[in-house]
């Protein structure tokens, strides 16, 4: 099939962060300083990128402020025309650096938090961030930038979800996404200490909805919600190579942040193949596009345009197969693993948080 | 509210350009991506926070043929939904 061009490139500069939070979306295998790509090669990165259609860039990581040639990176994706959002922890955002950002063209800030008070955030982040994060936010309006909070929910913080939403008022957010943890590499092996009960959702549902009601026109509420409760998959990535890539720090282009979950794909890298080539022929960008992959109940289902059989990742860890339904849907053979994954009582299991590996 | 007195604004972080790959006028935004067809183009360039939707039709009355009211409210109205423009308020 012909594919269309990507919008979007999410660009993680590199896998150091101060944070080390037990659900992080990089990998359990975290990419050390020294294999990521220097200045020139993520710039090459960015040109081929908007050459190919992305006009959208996330500058995000790991912390993407951990990177000191950020802003040559920030003017240089700008200048080529791209809508630059920094995704960060805040941690290190004075008024002085987002002033630079700024400067160089970031249009947009998401700065992640983690619960409502400050004893539970710095034990989620695994380090002290509170004043952090009202110092990251009180730079963003400094410079007059539009602001999203993200905040990804589970066991731990979803019975403070009204005083998340409340925080996020006080810290002027224009937008607040509300994620329920997606459960892949570092969130997978935390699931037993992330995955909320039913009752817990159930009773964060309606405090969410009447937040977005009363903030409609002030703060834009997104609610992404728990798969594994649901009867149907997400939309995953709105289709496998369909709209966004992602280049990881050492330069390998990935469909999704977690594809690298699929050991049977081999992904090639920006330092051995120019990102078009990739995007179209690529061995890992062609085996999940479109629909001739798939296997049923996905291949005869009238569901199959709406949510292109869910996440392949998410098929591959718990069935073992990306070609398989995602065992979120209802209607897959493998639906028990997903069901039985969903806890009746809130235990307390302490997490395993995210770490880089001792270099030696 | 009367629409015609609704003076529509772009939302916070939302620039208009051209994109020279897909050959189309877009909005970019948080998060988003919209490929402006030549009429929404139009009705948001007219958008500068300070026009009210009445002046807007006459503005673009001056370049096109047979530009009505209610028209130009449902794209903005539209636009409203993807979080382009503010919403009306009441």
């Amino acid at each position: 099939m012909t594919a269309a061009a990507p919008f979007g490139l999410l660009a993680e500069l590199t896998h150091r962060c101060p944070l080390h939070c037990p659900y992080c979306s990089n990998p359990l295998e975290l990419v050390g300083r020294a294999r990521e790509l220097d200045t020139a090669q993520w710039r090459s990165v960015f040109t081929q990128a908007r050459e190919l259609g992305v006009l959208q860039v996330h500058m995000s990581g790991g912390e993407p402020l951990a990177r000191r040639d950020l802003p040559d990176l920030v003017e240089h994706a700008s200048g080529l025309g791209c809508y630059v959002n920094l995704v960060t922890s805040g941690v290190g955002l004075t008024e002085q650096r987002m002033a630079e950002l700024a400067g160089c063209g970031v249009e947009h800030v998401q700065l992640s938090v983690q619960a409502a008070d400050p004893a539970r955030a710095d034990e989620i982040a695994g380090t002290r961030v509170t004043a952090h994060k009202r110092a990251a936010a009180a730079a963003v309006h400094a410079v007059g930038l539009p602001l999203t909070v993200n905040v990804v929910l589970h066991r731990r913080n979803l019975d403070q979800v009204a005083e998340i939403i409340a925080l996020a008022e006080e810290l002027g957010a224009q937008r607040l996404e509300l994620a329920n943890t997606q459960y892949y590499g570092w969130a997978l092996r935390n699931r037993d200490a992330l995955m909320p009960t039913r009752a817990q959702l159930a009773a964060a549902e309606p405090v969410v909805r009447a937040a977005r009601d009363r903030l409609a026109g002030r703060m834009e509420v997104i609610h992404v919600i728990a798969d594994y409760h649901e009867e149907y998959p997400k939309p995953c990535m709105h289709g496998w190579g369909a709209r966004q890539l992602t280049v990881a720090p050492d330069g390998a282009v990935l469909p999704c942040p977690s594809a690298h979950v699929i050991e049977n794909l081999t992904f090639d890298t920006v330092t051995d193949r120019p990102l078009a080539d990739i995007w179209y022929e690529s061995e890992a960008f062609t085996a999940y596009r479109g629909e001739d992959w798939m296997r049923d109940p996905c291949r005869s289902c009238p569901r199959r345009a709406v949510d292109f059989g869910g996440c392949r990742c998410q098929a591959y860890l718990l069935t073992g197969a990306a070609e398989n339904t995602d065992p979120v849907c209802s209607l897959s053979p493998h639906h028990d693993v997903v069901r039985q994954a969903v806890p009746e009582t809130s235990v307390e299991v302490p997490f395993r948080m995210r770490a880089l590996p001792v270099v030696r | 509210m009367n629409a015609t007195e609704w003076v529509p604004r772009l939302r916070r972080g939302v620039r208009l350009d051209f994109d020279a790959v897909r050959r189309s006028a877009v909005a970019l935004f948080p998060e988003g991506v919209l490929l402006l067809n030549p009429t929404a183009e139009a009705v948001l360039r007219a958008c500068d926070g300070t026009r009210t939707v009445a002046r807007i039709v006459d503005r673009l009355g001056e370049h096109y043929a047979g530009v009505r009211v209610e028209d130009v409210v449902a794209v903005l109205r539209g636009l409203a939904e993807r979080d382009i423009v503010e919403r009306e308020t009441t």
